[in-house]
């Protein structure tokens, strides 16, 4: 076979393509083509077949010493950004803020320390790479891939170092021994996935099932306006208007239980309509003169829903676009969610202001497992 | 200097080296490997900016752990930032208001951290697509391809986990529809959320837990795999593009000190400082405009992460199916979504080099990568995948699209769903027909040459087209194509009249295997090449003399760099011919 690396009997350059091709023919790469033109001091070579233009630094002396001095300069200028960056951590005040056009108005002290820090690492990278690029050898080289694969020899030893083992220790004769300790080995895990049922220290006598069907409300519980806290009476709420409101006791259970998980469940909305334009409910009368009481949490997955239509009734829920019918019962008219609104039956007290009847008949937000069986 | 020695090691000031090495023995692991060959290509730097954006999420994440507090105590506000003095909210939250506002500097490494973290798991993904497109998790390299799945994974987990940790209004939203997706599962999901939060949503609980996760759990495992992602890489070496000179038993590239040194350790830097520069001028995740979290408050067109999007996109396109079976309620319109999908998608990611294997029966060593066209029923099902996805994606945004385009988000929303079914498998003919149009097109070119597009009237009279041989580079990847044959149908009983016993397994992967490859376009052979660029040579010989007065040939290493001039650049060898 023809030398393909010095071409020393290669003519003209139709050889050099043919080369080329033939180069990516698999069986005519054996490593051992390489060898005697391969250092093998450093273990590569380089590529004979590529043509290669010398660079501007590679003839004229000028060039060099000029992108040797861009490199330095880089350099420098990162210490010179490292020097501002830590001016600007003293000097520059955490709250001033500064009007930077397309950027608008920013805290003076992040965009001053970003800038200049992030210039100065820059600088570090595009230094290294001119450097890379200008100054280093740019002749691609060659290596070779050496086989990873074991050979026979080593296989054999793997083999027979394994039966030794296995013959040694009995693995195989000790049945009994073989098969306690398998069990053991299964078992000891055991343990540490029990542990974590205490993920959830669960109170004596609760169930997630049974604490996901009840909230807070309760027959005679007031509602409060969410923000205010106040009782809201009928004539507060206008034909049309949406309020997001509380149980009047939630305030109170939330400082004492120290979570939002009341809160969570309770939500409710209350809307106002034309009674006439009621078509169903969930309950007979569960309507206090068209004014109704939804669940705030979506039955999909659980986002709180407060995008309200007037006109059509129609409740939106922002994260996955379920659209309710309020004045049809809560019906999913469009999106993901499978399941109605849970309606909140509501009626007044004697003294005017609007109450829960009772608690909500099913439990409120996203579907699980047992949900049926509440 | 010293007298007793010339041996090198002495000489090069390797007192240190030789130091360390008699305790660790790493001068023959550095001799071997300082000179290690890493081929050049601008898709080789998509892993690497994963690698070093991971490394500026570690150090600036220790630093947000110095101020961090995760902790779902509900305190007062009293910080800098007065629109929420006296509001109610988590110390998560207000701890990180103050690393925002009161941490000089706080405020630019949260963003670094924020923006490194999207962009690692961009590069990831984009680095993946590279993976896949050109065939790089072919043997050897299936566990390093089971590796990247398993740091894709992780990744999504790390993002998510740290997403929620301010506890806003808008990461608390996300929270809430992952309480959802966890009830949904069947069996145990209602008992899972539970242990997950610590009883009922929010409570107290799941902040702290986030933080162990994401500070410790998921990070410890991705420095693990990205360790071993590595040194498969090393022992491997790295996959190569086709080209002069390049085999699949060797590696043409720069070895790694200096050059690739200095090129990839510059990356780093650069990358670093983008992020760097990025962090302090763009905003990113402003929490104090979202407010702290409440289970009842929520607020419109907001957005997760882009990484979340094509899973939120699922959710919304998904039609509302539920239903009870002997009393349970299985919630399709969330399980599938947001379990099943996903699901199937990372199963079928790991399973594919396994796949295509088994189906084509290549059990080959690949250390050449294969260019997408040369593969078309993988590139089109690369294609279907983010087809998919997009219009996952796509759909994660649908309110924003609706709004902004003043579309019905519900024609939006059928449109997606109904483009979810039918774009994948237009995508996947398209994808495919292009592959093989761009195969004939290569073998046309090496049995042809190039048409340059001059005709060319002979001194008979005869008119030809001139036809220009390939230049070296393009004749060695083009010609670098590799064909495998279809497997063959098995015969049901033998001549013998014996059954065979795997008849239905081999028929059906005949027929896989036919799918894969029975539309590929045949290489010709070296013989067939040989003559078609020695017949366009010849062709464009004939028009040489007219280049003596027209320089038509610019480029010699471009087309029709076979042409001798004497402007042709020399090779390799001969400069370091001349040079000796």
């Amino acid at each position: 076979m023809g030398c393909r690396l010095c071409r020393a009997d290669c003519s003209g350059r139709l050889d050099r393509n043919q080369s080329a091709m033939t180069a990516l023919t698999p069986t005519e790469n054996t490593p051992n083509e390489h060898e005697h033109s391969a250092p093998a001091k450093l273990g590569y070579s380089p590529v004979a077949e590529i043509p290669h233009r010398l660079r501007v630094t590679d003839t004229d002396p000028k060039a060099a010493r000029r992108a040797e001095r861009q490199v330095a300069s880089m350099f420098a200028l990162s210490m010179f950004f490292v020097v501002l960056s830590v001016a600007a951590y003293v000097m520059i005040d955490k709250t001033s803020i500064v009007y930077i056009p397309v950027l608008g108005e920013v805290g003076a002290s992040n965009v001053a320390l970003g800038f200049t820090f992030g210039i100065a690492v820059l600088l570090i990278g595009a230094g290294a790479i001119q450097w890379a690029k200008k100054l280093m050898p740019d002749v691609e080289v060659v290596q070779d891939r050496h086989d990873m694969v074991s050979d026979s020899q080593e296989d054999d030893l793997a083999v027979a170092n394994y039966e030794r083992g296995k013959d040694e220790s009995g693995f195989a004769r000790y049945k009994i021994i073989r098969r306690t300790l398998l069990g053991a080995l299964a078992f000891f895990p055991i343990p540490i996935v029990v542990v974590l049922r205490d993920l959830w220290v669960t109170p004596a006598g609760e169930n997630p099932t049974e604490i996901l069907s009840h909230t807070l409300w309760a027959k005679g519980k007031r509602i409060v306006s969410d923000g205010t806290y106040q009782p809201v009476r009928p004539e507060d709420l206008p034909v049309g208007g949406l309020v997001s409101a509380l149980p009047e006791d939630l305030m109170e259970v939330q400082e004492e239980e120290h979570n939002l998980n009341a809160r969570g469940k309770a939500a409710i909305i209350l809307v106002r309509m034309d009674p006439d334009q009621i078509r169903s409910q969930q309950g007979e009368g569960w309507d206090y003169n068209g004014i109704l009481a939804y669940s705030k949490i979506c039955t999909h997955v659980g986002c709180p829903i407060a995008l309200y239509e007037q006109r059509t009734h129609h409740l939106l829920c922002p994260c996955h676009q379920s659209t309710f019918d309020l004045a049809d019962s809560g019906a999913v008219i469009f999106g993901p969610a499978a399941r109605n609104m849970p309606q909140l039956p509501i009626s007044v007290d004697e003294e005017g202001y609007l109450v829960a009847v009772e608690d909500f008949s099913q439990p409120v937000g996203p579907s699980f497992w047992e949900r049926d069986r509440a | 200097m010293s007298a007793t020695t010339d041996h090198p090691i002495e000489q090069v000031g390797g007192v240190t080296a030789k130091y360390v090495d008699q305790r660790l023995g790493s001068n023959k692991f550095l001799g071997r490997n300082l000179g290690k060959v890493f081929p050049d290509h601008w898709s080789f730097m998509l892993g690497e900016i994963a690698l070093y954006s991971f490394i500026v999420v570690l150090l600036t994440g220790t630093f947000l752990t110095l101020f961090y507090d995760p902790s779902m105590v509900e305190v007062v506000y009293n910080g800098a930032y007065v629109p929420l003095k006296g509001v109610e909210m988590s110390q998560a939250y207000a701890s990180t208001l103050d690393i925002s506002f009161e941490v000089r500097g706080g405020l630019l490494i949260r963003q670094m951290h924020h923006w490194s973290a999207l962009i690692f798991v961009a590069a990831i993904a984009v680095h993946m697509f590279r993976v896949f497109f050109t065939g790089a998790f072919r043997k050897p390299r299936e566990f390093n391809w089971l590796v990247g799945v398993g740091l894709t994974a992780l990744a999504l987990g790390a993002g998510f986990t740290g997403y929620s940790l301010p506890d806003d209004l808008l990461s608390g939203t996300g929270l809430q529809i992952i309480r959802g997706i966890l009830q949904s599962i069947p069996l145990v999901g209602t008992w899972a959320a539970f242990l997950v939060f610590g009883g009922e949503f929010p409570g107290t609980e799941i902040i702290p837990r986030l933080y162990a996760a994401h500070i410790l759990l998921i990070p410890g495992l991705l420095l693990g795999l990205i360790s071993a992602h590595l040194m498969m890489v090393w022992t491997q070496k790295h996959t190569q593009f086709p080209g002069p000179g390049r085999t699949n038993n060797n590696v043409v590239g720069y070895p790694l000190l200096p050059v690739y040194m200095a090129k990839a350790g510059g990356f780093f830097f650069i990358v670093f400082g983008i992020i760097a520069l990025i962090g302090g001028l763009v905003t990113v995740n402003p929490i104090w405009i979202f407010g702290p979290y409440m289970p009842d408050q929520v607020s419109a067109g907001t957005q997760p992460d882009w990484y979340i999007g094509w899973l939120d996109g699922a959710l919304r396109l998904m039609p509302n199916w539920e239903s009870v079976i002997a009393g349970f309620t299985i919630s399709w319109n969330v399980l599938i979504p947001s379990v099943v999908i996903p699901g199937i998608l990372f199963t079928a990611l790991a399973f594919y080099p396994f796949l295509e294997a088994w189906a084509t029966g290549d059990k080959r060593e690949h250390n050449l990568l294969e260019r997408p066209r040369n593969a078309p029923v993988r590139t089109s099902i690369g294609v279907v995948a983010i087809v998919f996805y997009g219009i996952l994606w796509i759909g994660g945004g649908n309110d924003i699209i609706a709004t902004t385009f003043n579309l019905s988000f519900n024609a939006l929303s059928w449109t997606l769903r109904i483009l979810l079914i039918v774009a994948p498998p237009i995508a996947f003919v398209v994808t495919k027909r292009i592959c093989l149009g761009l195969q004939r097109k290569d073998r046309e070119k090496l049995l042809h040459g190039y048409e340059s597009g001059r005709v060319l009237r002979l001194p008979h009279g005869e008119f030809i087209e001139v036809h220009q041989p390939l230049n070296y580079k393009e004749l060695a990847v083009i010609s670098a194509k590799e064909d495998l044959p279809v497997l063959p149908a098995p015969v049901k009983t033998d001549s013998d009249g014996v059954r065979n016993p795997h008849y239905r397994v081999d028929q059906l992967r005949h027929k896989v295997s036919s799918f894969f490859l029975r539309d590929n376009i045949e290489r010709p052979t070296d013989a067939e090449i040989e003559a078609g660029q020695a017949h366009a040579a010849h062709s464009a010989a004939l028009e040489a003399p007219l280049r003596e007065y027209e320089d038509l040939d610019q480029d010699p290493v471009g087309h029709g760099g076979v042409l001798h001039h004497p402007g042709m650049p020399l090779t390799n060898q001969e400069q370091i011919d001349q040079r000796q």
